[in-house]
């Protein structure tokens, strides 16, 4: 089971239920669970979308989209039905704040995708999780039949007349790609998991061509507390432009890993040493990735920046999924970007040539590299295959392979050089034991 | 009494697979999940299941197979009755992830995706599994064990070998 971590720097708001047994719907509901659907229903939809503009949230997946005004796009009068479909196809490496909500607080997704339809007059709503989560999906399959017992999903929620919902959960069978918002469709409509061409965008044609929500399982569970809370207040927690909290997972060489919620705009110097204990074993800092292995890489002169979408853009990097990867002074940064590669190259679905190709011969090259097979051209020849895959492709895998990869040439080139020298970084043998302690 | 005759699953699958056609507002959307489950049920995703699923959903075998080869969890032949998947993405890595994948595959005797001549275990290097902040971190078949080490390793195939060990599907 995934330990628990706590901070006083924490704003535990979407936390706030984790480890208090709010999987089971009565703990839930004495928590304040379900108050925020209800009022919902009671203020009607542009009240929902008001707070939720109001609130700042934006999107948690990693493109920070805000999520009162994607909401608001959709048109209030479809001839097909309308959806909701929430993104818990958690895959981003670095990644696994999902997984918490999902283990210690479901019914907060569930409400979340309640009040999403009822904010744009869906009646139907879909959760799709990684195949890999099924202990997750259990969890979630069980609070969803619990909310039926009670009333809260079917027809005439909460007895209200004529106002139904009905949820679905899915399972995914592992694929990275999926966790694209039209992949995620295609997969769910029981396809080979593919992005579509936008425009249109989901808001207008979506699952099943209808008007469809595509939401980050974080960015639904935030819904209820800023409905309770009220749009301001939640915006006020975080920084300029970027409301709310967020839910940071800290791993790699740091003392204590693990899911710290901070509030939007934090510092990320604090985040590595204060929250997470700083670097394991007293060793420097070499580099960061901030927000999953898409974001390019950061040294250590460039964390005193604020864990916000605008800071982190300024910063030359991205927010992205909140996975804050944490690289000690031990690790090579040629290995690191090969065995990144290797993961692109392997979840790239086919279907963009630029992405399809790029990702592969990218895995060839940097694996020829660090084999001790590369020479001063390969750099320059990373660098030009990255370029080009960049904004060429339907989805953004493409962008997401490219980008990290970028980031490793332009700011450890040195490194690069060096190792086609003969110099490799001081690697010291750690065992597991020596990372995770003794005594396990 | 299943919807198809002479089902090649287990009644329970069988009847979950019965309603599973019927909750999506377009049957196919049972896709994904039906064969997943079918590989928990039968081991793997064999020409019988292609063919069933085909019929219970009303879709050429082609369509099923396109969609089968996509999917990373989906297995054509079977593996061993425990799975072992070791994490080697970049969180897991940092913390010794490919240490453990090593002892694993000494430990076993087996590769990348081999399985045990006696068929009790498989192994496979798998991409990130959203455990990173307990890294590194397995699963086996579908349950997690975080903050791996090698003596916790031994001990827990120990325990799968001996039947002990947690297995839920």
């Amino acid at each position: 089971m995934p330990v628990l971590v706590s901070h006083p720097d924490e704003v535990r708001i979407l936390s706030r239920r984790f480890g208090q047994g709010a999987a089971e719907i009565d703990k839930y509901v004495e928590l304040d669970g379900y108050k925020a659907v209800q009022n919902a229903i009671a203020n009607g939809p542009e009240w929902v979308i008001t707070e939720m503009k109001a609130s700042g949230l934006r999107g948690r997946g990693g493109a920070g989209f805000p999520t009162g005004l994607k909401w608001s796009f959709v048109p209030k009068v479809s001839e097909k039905p309308k959806y909701v479909l929430v993104n818990g196809d958690e895959s981003e490496p670095g990644t696994c704040k999902d997984h918490v909500i999902f283990l210690h607080d479901p019914h907060a997704v569930i409400e979340g995708t309640m009040i999403a339809g009822l904010a744009i007059g869906a009646k139907m709503g879909f959760i799709y999780l990684r195949g890999e989560y099924r202990y997750l999906l259990k969890i979630v399959e069980k609070a969803v039949a619990d909310a039926y017992a009670k009333g809260y999903l079917g027809k005439n929620i909460f007895g209200h007349e004529g106002v139904d919902f009905d949820i679905v959960t899915q399972t995914g069978a592992g694929a990275y790609e999926v966790g694209e918002e039209s992949a995620l469709m295609e997969s769910l409509e029981g396809k080979r998991g593919v992005p579509r061409i936008k425009p249109p965008f989901p808001a207008i044609v979506g699952l099943y061509g209808g008007p469809t929500v595509i939401n980050n399982a974080e960015t639904i569970a935030s819904a209820p507390p800023i409905l309770l809370m009220g749009g301001e207040a939640y915006a006020k927690v975080g920084s300029e432009r970027n409301g709310g909290t967020r839910l940071f997972g800290i791993s790699g060489h740091v003392n204590k890993p693990g899911v710290y919620e901070l509030p939007m705009g934090y510092s990320l110097r604090k985040a590595i040493y204060e929250v997470a204990g700083g670097i394991k074993g007293g060793r420097a800092l070499k580099a960061v990735v901030p927000g999953g292995s898409s974001c390019p890489v950061l040294l250590p002169d460039e964390i005193d920046v604020g864990l916000d979408f605008d800071q982190m853009g300024k910063a030359g990097t991205m927010l992205g999924s909140g996975g804050i990867v944490v690289l000690d002074e031990t690790v090579s940064i040629v290995e690191f970007a090969m065995r990144t590669m290797k993961f692109y190259q392997h979840e790239s679905c086919g279907w963009c040539i630029p992405c399809r190709e790029g990702t592969d011969w990218l895995l060839k090259t940097l694996t020829r590299f660090y084999d001790g097979g590369g020479n001063k051209k390969d750099i320059n020849n990373i660098q030009y295959l990255a370029e080009n895959m960049m904004g060429r492709t339907f989805c953004p895998l493409g962008d997401a392979a490219a980008m990290p990869t970028l980031g490793f040439i332009k700011k450890f080139r040195h490194e690069f050089e060096e190792y086609l020298e003969g110099k490799r970084t001081e690697k010291q043998f750690i065992t597991v034991q020596d990372l995770v302690g003794a005594g396990h | 009494m299943s919807a198809i005759a002479n089902s090649i699953f287990s009644p329970e699958t069988a009847a979950r697979f019965d309603h599973l056609v019927t909750i999506y507002p377009v049957r196919r959307s049972a896709l994904v999940p039906m064969l997943l489950y079918a590989q928990d049920d039968i081991g793997y995703v064999s020409d019988a299941v292609v063919a069933e699923i085909a019929q219970r959903l009303d879709l050429l075998e082609l369509d099923v197979r396109s969609v089968l080869s996509y999917y990373s969890m989906l297995r054509t032949k079977p593996a061993g009755k425990y799975n072992v998947q070791v994490c080697t993405n970049i969180s897991c890595m940092l913390v010794g992830g490919y240490d453990l994948l090593d002892h694993c595959k000494a430990k076993l005797g087996i590769g990348h995706k081999g399985v045990t001549a006696d068929g009790l275990f498989s192994l496979e290097e798998v991409e990130c599994i959203g455990a990173c902040c307990w890294a590194p971190a397995i699963q086996v078949n579908y349950d997690f064990h975080e903050n791996m080490t090698n003596i916790k390793m031994d001990a827990i195939l120990e325990d799968y070998a001996a039947g002990r060990g947690k297995d839920v599907k």
